[in-house]
């Protein structure tokens, strides 16, 4: 799960990384300049809250140079939708905006903590080149990327810190003040179940005072249930409302933007039944797990998640039926598509226990399910009833 | 012979009298598995499907000379639940659970590394590992499978039951099943299974099934290349997958043009497997390369 920038800032605050004081900003809570947080030159930095980078390019980051601007740009930014080089062309809309005494930035270095799969520790990776995209860095100049291990056992050590801090040239006060940044930075990470803490650019000021002048925070979905406080921050009108509906009963949806739509038990044949389909010569419309079980009711969700989406001409079921029985699932199936009307070209591939009866069933029910035992018939097959219905 | 596991393993079962530990208990019987009681603290000294329910895997150990475990506890109690396993002695640890926190997982691998460094670890998030005809630890569905000559180790569920399929479909069967899961920190990986595999006389090659998303199968393909000498087929899943989507639990993501299908396929075909971008080719893949005839 994503926090927004204001979000995640107030999350560092409390493990004393030093953040900006900002305002945040809605509809209903004006930027009335009495409200404004301090700012030695009289400017600040208003910035649009969503869940993406790439916001300054996209218009979704000003300067204002007094309070009055400050409050005509963060109205003009309210409620608009911000199509950024990351949002896709849908974009994503503005229902927050935080607002920033600016500050005179000297240097802007990269900091992040994330989990590494090869060596199952922490992370942190650092660069004095920040500011900018840290993966174009990483591809043009591998040196410039600092990275070290956290050992769980003793967690981050004063000795790494030291270390980062000079390698990223930082003298005096901001010397000073890194080790304390990045243990709170790895005590947030912990405590709060982080996937990836984000600070970029972390700025080194003209007074040579470190400030995490942005910061981006993914928590792990799987510790939401020790997570509750952050997870009501979820704020769902940054997320594709079909991926919405479909957690919402127990599905794994992720739109895509192809004709054929698949629903499939279990995420890796789901992926592999959309490298079929694409390989048949069809473009997958969707992503879609309905996971074990495959209940009449999850079967019944998925099919009218799948028929919301308008482009979708021809619908593929691959379901590898292993503890749950094919004629069982051919049964949620039947049921499910009586019950939601399905008049799309539907093939079904079952596999597995009982197979056999499963499709005889699904021939038998007289809705036109078309019932294939191969995969790659299967996929063949629908990929030209989705081109015969665009015709 | 086999790996992990075979005829001789008494297997319990964590998380023994809830529905899942319960209804695959009940399969894993019913395949023959030599199950020899479970565990589900405060029931114990109870019976459950005609076995003993211990309060704690110690005393099941103790009582049943247990040595393997399958894990069905919910998230919140499954790293708990893992580490209590190694403890009291367990050697094979198949933990079904998926949802478990990230953080959990990395603990619990850095305590397995420093103090049970012989403990075997498969998943969590997977659908556990079979020997076929003698030991079923997981819920894959038995009755695919087909005793024989294959090797298979996959990161996905059900994409691995599509291998089981077609092995036996063709005829060649298999000797172990390890399906490792897809979480970002797991048990064994590719390369813990190849190496079981390459002191196995029964297994003649070996099945691997990918998915986007980290250097798993990169770092296997450099260890096929060095050290692993019987054949390999491979699939990787998600080559159509767009970039920066986390395609479901399975945890596959591709991040930073990194750990994408086409990596891994070329990684791997450079290393010498016979790759196949066709899912529903594997089967007829192996027999290819082993020149089988359909029995």
């Amino acid at each position: 799960m994503n926090l927004h920038e204001y979000q995640a800032k107030a999350l560092l605050a409390r493990f004393a990384v030093p953040v900006s004081p900002g305002l945040v900003v809605n509809q209903s809570v004006e930027a009335a300049p009495e409200r404004l947080p301090a700012s030695h030159d009289g400017r600040w930095v208003v910035k649009a809250q969503i869940h993406s980078g790439a916001r300054g390019k996209a218009g979704g980051i000003s300067l204002a140079d007094s309070p009055e601007a400050v409050q005509t740009q963060a109205a003009k930014l309210l409620g608009r939708t911000l199509i950024t080089a990351q949002t896709g062309s849908t974009g994503l809309p503005v229902h927050q905006v935080l607002i920033e005494p600016a500050v005179a930035i000297a240097r802007e270095l990269y900091l992040a903590m994330t989990i590494d799969r090869q060596s199952q520790r922490v992370v942190v990776i650092a660069s004095a080149q920040g500011g900018m995209d840290i993966e174009e860095v990483s591809e043009q100049n591998p040196a410039a990327i600092l990275r070290l291990q956290i050992n769980p056992t003793v967690g981050l050590m004063a000795y790494q810190a030291r270390q980062l801090a000079f390698a990223l040239g930082l003298t005096n006060s901001a010397f000073k003040q890194f080790p304390a940044l990045l243990r709170g930075m790895y005590d947030a990470f912990i405590a709060e179940d982080a996937d990836l803490i984000e600070i970029n650019p972390l700025a080194v000021t003209q007074e040579n005072h470190l400030l995490a002048v942005d910061a981006k925070i993914t928590i792990d979905s799987n510790a939401a249930y020790r997570q509750k406080a952050l997870f009501d921050q979820r704020d769902l009108t940054q997320e594709d409302p079909t991926e919405v509906a479909a957690r919402s009963s127990g599905l794994n949806y992720i739109s895509l933007s192809g004709e054929i739509a698949c629903m499939v038990n279990g995420a890796g044949l789901a992926m592999a039944t959309m490298d079929l389909i694409q390989s048949a010569g069809g473009q997958p419309a969707n992503f879609l797990d309905v996971g074990g079980g495959t209940s009449t009711g999850k079967v019944a969700a998925a099919f009218k998640l799948i028929l919301a989406n308008p482009r979708v001409r021809a619908i593929l079921v691959n379901i590898f039926g292993g503890i749950v029985r094919c004629d069982l699932i051919a049964t949620g199936i039947i049921t499910a598509a009586k019950e939601v009307g399905l008049t799309i070209p539907t093939v079904v591939r079952l596999e597995g226990t009982n197979a056999a009866e499963g499709r005889q069933m699904l021939a038998e029910s007289g809705l036109g399910l078309i019932a294939e035992n191969d995969l790659a018939m299967a996929a063949a097959r629908v990929v030209s009833l989705s081109n015969g219905v665009a015709q | 012979m086999s790996i992990l596991i075979n005829s001789q393993t008494r297997v319990i079962c964590q998380g023994f009298t809830g529905k899942q530990g319960s209804f695959h208990s009940e399969q894993a019987i019913a395949y023959g598995t030599k199950m020899v009681g479970g565990v589900t603290p405060n029931k114990g000294g109870q019976q459950h499907l005609g076995l003993p329910v211990f309060n704690t895997v110690h005393d099941a150990v103790r009582d049943t000379g247990a040595n393997a475990s399958m894990i069905y506890v919910p998230a919140p109690f499954a790293a708990d639940a893992i580490l209590e396993a190694a403890d009291a002695g367990i050697e094979v640890i198949a933990c079904i659970t998926e949802g478990i926190p990230v953080l959990d997982m990395l603990n619990v691998k850095a305590v397995l590394a420093n103090d049970y460094p012989e403990v075997r670890l498969i998943g969590p998030n997977c659908p556990g590992l079979i020997t076929p005809g003698e030991c079923k630890i997981g819920i894959m569905p038995g009755s695919i499978h087909l005793p024989g000559r294959i090797g298979i180790v996959s990161r996905s569920g059900t994409l691995t039951y599509e291998a089981v399929a077609q092995t036996t479909a063709v005829g060649l069967g298999q000797s172990t099943c390890v399906g490792i899961g897809g979480d970002p920190i797991h048990g064994m990986d590719f390369i813990d299974c190849l190496t079981l595999f390459a002191d196995d006389p029964q297994t003649e090659a070996v099945i691997m099934v990918g998915e986007i998303g980290g250097s798993a199968e990169e770092e296997a393909a450099h260890f096929i290349a060095e050290q692993f000498n019987k054949p390999v087929v491979a699939y990787i899943a998600g080559a159509t997958a767009p970039t920066g989507k986390r395609m479901g639990h399975a945890g596959a993501v591709i991040a930073g043009g990194r750990g994408s299908a086409e990596d891994k396929f070329r990684a791997l075909e450079h290393a010498g497997v016979r790759i196949v971008r066709d899912p529903t080719l594997m089967g007829k893949a192996m027999a290819e390369l082993l020149g089988h005839i359909r029995a």
